[in-house]
């Protein structure tokens, strides 16, 4: 559903991202990993279409990106700045679906859902100052879950919570988003969440950001955050993408650059 | 701050008797006719304006004739500069093509003392209430406008990608996005220029004016009567310190979003 195609971007004279080719299907969670600084974070703007990229084309269900696509959503990491501190959770949540063209009603209805789903029905009157940042965090989720996205973008969501609530989070994001059906595509410097929470997980390189390796997950579902962790076949990728992240070669470096 | 709360502030009050006496003493020991002793401005504020019947709240004919016009202006001049403000300001502060070109001329205009255009003022309107109400238009209009500028162009950027990630249309950006976002520094740019109205206000009555509390003071110093120039001056510091006042109370229940949210970051 979603393909780049020798995505690349240069700001200036800086190359952020050079010739990225991937291609996620419908319903898979795919985890980009990398090191700072290698243009993730322009490549999830290219996607969303926040910037339009220098070289290279972004398709989504086949069409070319342009603008920013109605059937997509992101979660950013900077939750404090995301919500609308002027708004309740439940305004925030509600506010994006004025584009499908619903009515109050129905959007208050919808946004409570969300809330719900995400464990905060009884907090939709909430101010985003009067919340934790794992609430806070949680609000936005059901800000992206609300507007029902085919595509779902998340920016080190994680990034900025505690480890337990990260935890807790990154459960609630493949219990949703598989009960939704969505795709979703998370960027993350985390080696151990992206093992963890990916189907699929691709490296990219120091900048300019390229893909160095892509591995399929297999691990038995639903990931617990125990039992999964303390699988051989977990330790054992955490470690291959561990080394691909630091830049060390090994087979599945060269079975990516022949594909 | 280290003391909270209305206790807090009650406690900080003894400042004021203090200086009252103080001031009181003053005046009796020089004993200057230009230096009235303000137990006697007290009395003489009374006397004006407040010994008229109960029904109207004590106020006497003068004060209604003299509040009145002088409160009007004020208001009517301070909301028509909001508006203008506001909606030049937003248009400036979007539009950085706009700003460009218009930058050179906002800083002349807010160079211009706004007293010196009295004349121009009186030329192209007739004297009475248009030129004062331009005089308080002109005058304050900047600190509005420049701030909801400033305001609407230094919106946080994530608040704006995440608009354009939502799809909200350009009327909805500006107006659930840009604006809230930009509300705290309209305010602070609406309370400057309240207290700003109010000095121009006194200042467009001195000039080509029949009525009005800045009439009324030119009046009573032109009749050589020292207590009632001070009784205007009292009464300008009161009206200004109420108008400032009730401007915070307001604010801080439009704003209450962001001032909490600031406390707890």
């Amino acid at each position: 559903m979603l393909e780049l195609v020798d995505l690349t971007h240069r700001y200036g004279t800086y190359h952020a991202i050079d010739r990225i080719n991937l291609t996620v299907k419908q319903g898979e969670v795919v985890c980009v990993v990398g090191p700072s600084g290698c243009g993730k974070s322009t490549l999830l703007r290219s996607i969303a279409g926040l910037i339009k990229p220098t070289g290279g084309r972004v398709l989504l269900d086949g069409r070319p990106v342009e603008s920013t696509p109605d059937n997509l959503a992101v979660v950013f990491q900077d939750y404090s700045r995301s919500l609308y501190p002027w708004l309740s959770a439940l305004a925030n949540v509600s506010l994006p679906l004025r584009r499908r063209g619903l009515d109050r009603k129905a959007r208050d209805e919808a946004a409570m859902a969300a809330l719900t789903e995400v464990g905060l029905g009884t907090a939709a009157a909430k101010f985003p100052w009067e919340m934790s940042g794992g609430m806070q965090q949680r609000v936005s989720i059901a800000r992206a879950l609300a507007y029902r996205p085919k595509l779902l973008l998340m920016d080190e969501p994680f990034g900025s919570v505690d480890a337990q609530t990260r935890e807790e989070l990154e459960d609630l994001v493949l219990r949703v988003c598989a009960h939704h059906g969505m795709t979703i595509l998370l960027i993350t410097h985390d080696v151990d969440e992206s093992v963890y929470v990916g189907d699929r997980v691709v490296v990219l390189s120091k900048a300019p950001g390229t893909v160095t390796g892509d591995l399929t997950v297999d691990l038995p579902g639903p990931r617990d955050q125990i039992r999964t962790r303390e699988l051989d076949a977990f330790v054992k990728l955490r470690a291959d993408v561990g080394r691909m992240v630091r830049g060390m070669t090994n087979n599945n470096h060269h079975e990516v650059e022949h594909r | 701050m280290n003391r909270k709360g209305f206790a807090g502030r009650l406690a900080r009050l003894w400042i004021v008797p203090v200086a009252l006496v103080l001031w009181e003493l003053a005046t009796r020991v020089a004993a200057q006719p230009y230096f009235p002793a303000p137990s006697s401005i007290v009395v003489r504020i009374q006397e004006l304006w407040f010994s008229g019947p109960l029904t109207r709240v004590l106020l006497t004919d003068a004060a209604i004739e003299s509040f009145g016009p002088s409160l009007g202006r004020l208001f009517a001049g301070w909301v028509l500069a909001g508006l203008a403000g506001v909606l030049l300001g937003v248009a400036i502060g979007r539009s950085a093509k706009l700003a460009d070109y218009l930058d050179p001329i906002l800083q002349f205009g807010r160079a211009v003392p706004p007293p010196l255009l009295v004349p121009i003022f009186f030329a192209l309107f007739q004297i009475g209430t248009p030129t004062q109400l331009a005089i308080i238009v002109f005058g304050v209009i900047w600190p509005v406008l420049l701030n909801t500028a400033d305001g609407c162009r230094t919106v946080d950027r994530q608040y704006l990608e995440t608009a354009r990630v939502f799809g909200f249309s350009r009327p909805d950006v500006l107006r659930r996005v840009v604006l809230p976002a930009a509300m705290p520094k309209i305010f602070a740019g609406l309370r400057l220029s309240l207290s700003l109205a109010l000095i121009l206000m006194v200042v467009s009555e001195l000039v080509g004016s029949t009525s009005g509390i800045g009439y009324g003071l030119l009046t009573a110093q032109q009749n050589f009567l020292f207590v009632d120039v001070w009784a205007y001056i009292v009464l300008l510091g009161v009206l200004g310190f109420l108008l400032n006042a009730s401007f915070l109370l307001l604010e801080s229940r439009i704003l209450a979003w962001h001032q909490r949210a600031r406390r707890t970051i």
